[in-house]
């Protein structure tokens, strides 16, 4: 920790990063983001095997990117997202410096997208092993098993959009779900409305979802919602053979094709 | 006295097809006077790559109890690549509409050319029985007004 | 008058099916896979009990996320409209937390501000609150800061209190709550000198409600609510989860035959609550939202109404996907 606090505090004495992002402890103990931009504010950030959100939604805020250059510490979902978001040229290539922490403690600079992209390459897959159960389960239940267990989730969404929000590939200004001339999917948090919202968010996360699984630990009412994402993004990896997070040149899978895209349903 | 016949249930079905093609296809179908089953109606969008998901779903909503995408064979489509780019958004949300649980059985994606009016004839008869088969998709419609107090 | 008496746990038993052989349906805190959730329950044991709070508040029962007002057929020539009726059932909201319940007197200074609105007040009528004091407190509650406290018979009409012994103890409040005693008398037993103080969770203040308000007005232009906010990622979790947060959008939804009007929770925090038909907003910035929701809950509120629009029960700070601690950013204004 004391490592990560003293690199913290020589960018930004050196001037080589005006704020770091990382984690601080909050409510009893939990982790949440923190930002640094003074040698005082360095001596909350904490780094252990609790900070486990995604930082990287902050990297395209208007707020954060007007403050000048950002380090940040980063987690494997943090990196695989900042790889999505310069692929998806939200971010400058280059323009942040990640800061992954090992578990002894040091901290590797990753300057550049090609570091970052080596980095990534040598960590495990991005879904727990209880995600990869749960979906495992789903699949393995008929079709009308997996109609009543959506059916009864979604029911308790009160769409707070919670979701959305933390969600570092969801960045859009102005979202579909806001679209209001017309409305095009129902606001209310009705069975209709919550079943086109998600539906929506997963297509609009096919190809894109990095499988932090943060919309999942965002949901207030606990819908393992990082589910469908997941589902809509391996969907994506397994038909053509590409996945998000893990390069930053990367052209989005439903915006390109191939003439022999192959599929069997199509009569 | 008047003997009593069961109702059979009737289908909605919708179609959703591009103009340049199955539009033209379906006209053919008319025109050479082939019959077929009339639950289908037709909504004719300029092209396959016009077809949001969202289509669908707001079809079912409005208590559709089937649904028929179908455009321009590849290579055929009057935008060049409307249909290929429509192809890979259906490969997603096929499987991502399977996981979530829906019932696949209900929505056909066809190609129909615009001499095919006969495939097309063939097509709505053998949805329009299949869905008449599976009768009306309630587990969909009783999402309508769900979650209103 | 309060009247104070005790029940046994079994009694209380017998008093749940009295309640619903009076033709109320009973809603409580109930748990699924760890998950607690308001839903209906017969008897005490369906009641979840190891939780400190819902998730969500019980407003919902008096103010659903999503409510029908009206609906309407065009027809060639005329339209036919018809006011939703709700069909209401009496209701007995029953195991609340003394914070939650006093949050349905915020929600009565919105809602029958200016006029009367038919459906909440509907709803109120048909209801009766069943309070539990609270025997344990965590880090993101602070009733107690703002007039508050873990034993707080403020919007309950009844309040139980456990007893080491196994019983609770039970004050009778309001005449709703004396309609409850009256359906089985024989339950309840006189109680003797149980000091209900020494039962309750322990909770210090963390701060002066009123120092605050009065302090507010002077803190608008601070930089304060821009550091604060900076984490805050702009959802409506925090106004959602509230007992007192009363915000709606009315949503039409219609096509060309028919349509209805629907009541949805809204949420200031979402950048499209103040969003103009022109495009300007003029809350564009996060910070000016978080400002808003604490303005709103701890100066305008109580410039209004007297008391703060919050009853610190921390519902906010837990559902927050990024811990958005309420008591600590308010702690942090009193001291600016
Ligand atoms: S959709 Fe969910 S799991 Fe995927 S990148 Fe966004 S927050 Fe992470
Ligand atoms: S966070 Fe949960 S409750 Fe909120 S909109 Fe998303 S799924 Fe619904
Ligand atoms: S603002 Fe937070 S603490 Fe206050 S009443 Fe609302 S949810 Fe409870
Ligand atoms: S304070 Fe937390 S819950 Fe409220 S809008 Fe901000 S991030 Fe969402
Ligand atoms: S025009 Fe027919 S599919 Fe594009």
């Amino acid at each position: 920790m004391e490592v990560l606090r003293n690199k913290a505090q020589d960018l930004l004495a050196q001037g080589q990063a005006q704020i770091v992002i990382g984690y601080e402890a909050g409510t009893g103990g939990i982790r949440r983001p923190s930002f640094a931009r003074t040698a005082a504010d360095t001596a909350r950030l904490v780094w252990d095997a609790d900070c486990i959100s995604n930082l990287a939604g902050y990297l395209t805020r208007p707020e954060i990117k007007r403050m000048g250059k950002t380090a940040i510490v980063a987690n494997a979902s943090t990196l695989r997202a900042l790889l999505q978001l310069t692929a998806e040229r939200q971010l400058a290539e280059d323009a942040v410096l990640a800061l992954a922490v090992a578990e002894d403690g040091t901290v590797t600079e990753l300057a550049t997208a090609q570091a970052v992209t080596d980095h990534v390459a040598a960590l495990p897959d991005a879904l727990s092993a209880a995600d990869r159960e749960q979906m495992n389960l789903l699949a393995s239940m008929s079709r009308e098993e997996r109609w009543v267990y959506w059916e009864k989730e979604l029911q308790r969404c009160i769409k707070c959009y919670a979701c959305r929000s933390s969600c570092p590939m969801c960045y859009c200004g102005t979202c579909t779900m806001d679209c209001n001339k017309p409305q095009w999917v129902p606001v209310p948090s009705h069975a209709l409305g919550n079943l086109e919202y998600h539906t929506v968010r997963a297509m609009h996360l096919a190809g894109r979802c990095v499988e932090c699984g943060e919309c999942g630990r965002a949901c207030p009412v606990g819908i393992p919602i990082h589910l469908l994402t997941c589902f809509a993004e391996e969907s994506v990896h397994q038909q053509f053979g590409q996945k998000a997070g893990a390069s930053a040149k990367l052209d989005y899978a439903l915006g390109t094709f191939r003439p022999d895209d192959k599929e069997s349903f199509i009569r | 006295m008047a003997t009593k016949v069961a109702t059979q249930f009737e289908p909605k079905i919708t179609a959703f097809v591009c103009n340049w093609c199955t539009y033209a296809g379906a006209d053919l179908t008319g025109t050479s006077r082939t019959k077929y089953q009339s639950n289908v109606r037709v909504i004719r969008l300029p092209c396959t790559g016009r077809v949001d998901f969202m289509l669908i779903q707001k079809a079912f909503a409005r208590g559709s109890d089937g649904i028929i995408v179908s455009g321009c064979h590849p290579n055929d489509c009057h935008y060049t690549s409307g249909n290929y780019h429509a192809r890979r958004r259906w490969m997603v949300f096929t499987e991502l509409m399977n996981f979530i649980g829906a019932d696949m059985r209900r929505i056909t994606f066809s190609w129909v050319s615009a001499a095919e009016g006969a495939k097309w004839a063939a097509l709505v008869d053998e949805v329009t029985n299949t869905v008449r088969e599976l009768g009306p998709y309630t587990e969909y419609q009783r999402l309508i007004d769900a979650g209103v107090a | 008058m309060t009247t104070i008496l005790k029940i046994s746990a079994e009694s209380l038993e017998a008093l749940f099916a009295a309640l619903g052989d009076s033709g109320r349906r009973i809603l409580g805190p109930t748990e699924t896979d760890g998950r607690v959730d308001l839903g209906e329950v017969q008897t005490p044991a369906q009641v979840a009990d190891a939780h400190l709070q819902l998730t969500l508040s019980a407003k919902e029962a008096v103010f659903p996320r999503v409510e029908r007002l009206l609906s309407y057929k065009t027809m060639p020539g005329k339209v036919e409209l018809n006011d939703a009726e709700p069909d209401i059932q009496p209701t007995v909201l029953f195991g609340l937390r003394p914070c939650e319940a006093s949050g349905f007197g915020s929600l009565d200074s919105v809602f029958n501000w200016d006029s009367r609105d038919k459906f909440f007040n509907a709803r109120v009528e048909q209801m009766t609150v069943v309070g539990l004091s609270c025997t344990q407190a965590d880090d993101a509650c602070f009733c107690t800061s703002v007039g508050g406290g873990p034993g707080s018979t403020k919007g309950s009409d009844l309040l139980l209190t456990p007893l080491a012994d196994g019983h609770y103890l039970v004050e009778i409040l309001t005449a709703k709550g004396e309609e409850i005693q009256a359906l089985a008398p024989h339950l309840f037993q006189p109680a003797v000198n149980e000091d209900k103080e020494a039962l309750l969770a322990k909770l210090e203040p963390h701060f002066d409600r009123e120092a605050l308000t009065a302090k507010l007005p002077g803190l608008f232009t601070s930089e304060l609510w821009a550091e604060q906010s900076l984490r805050c990622v702009g959802c409506g979790a925090c106004a959602f989860v509230c007992p007192t947060c009363a915000c709606f959008d009315i949503q039409e939804e219609a096509d060309t035959k028919e349509g209805q009007r629907l009541r949805c929770w809204d949420s200031c925090g979402l950048r499209q609550f103040t969003l103009h038909a022109s495009g300007h907003n003029p809350r564009s910035a996060q910070a000016e939202r978080w400002r808003q929701r604490i303005y709103h809950k701890f100066s305008y509120f109580p410039q209004r109404f007297g008391e703060a629009m919050c009853v610190g029960c921390g519902k906010c700070t837990r559902a927050c996907p990024v811990d958005m601690n309420l008591k600590e950013h308010l702690t942090q204004a009193c001291g600016t």
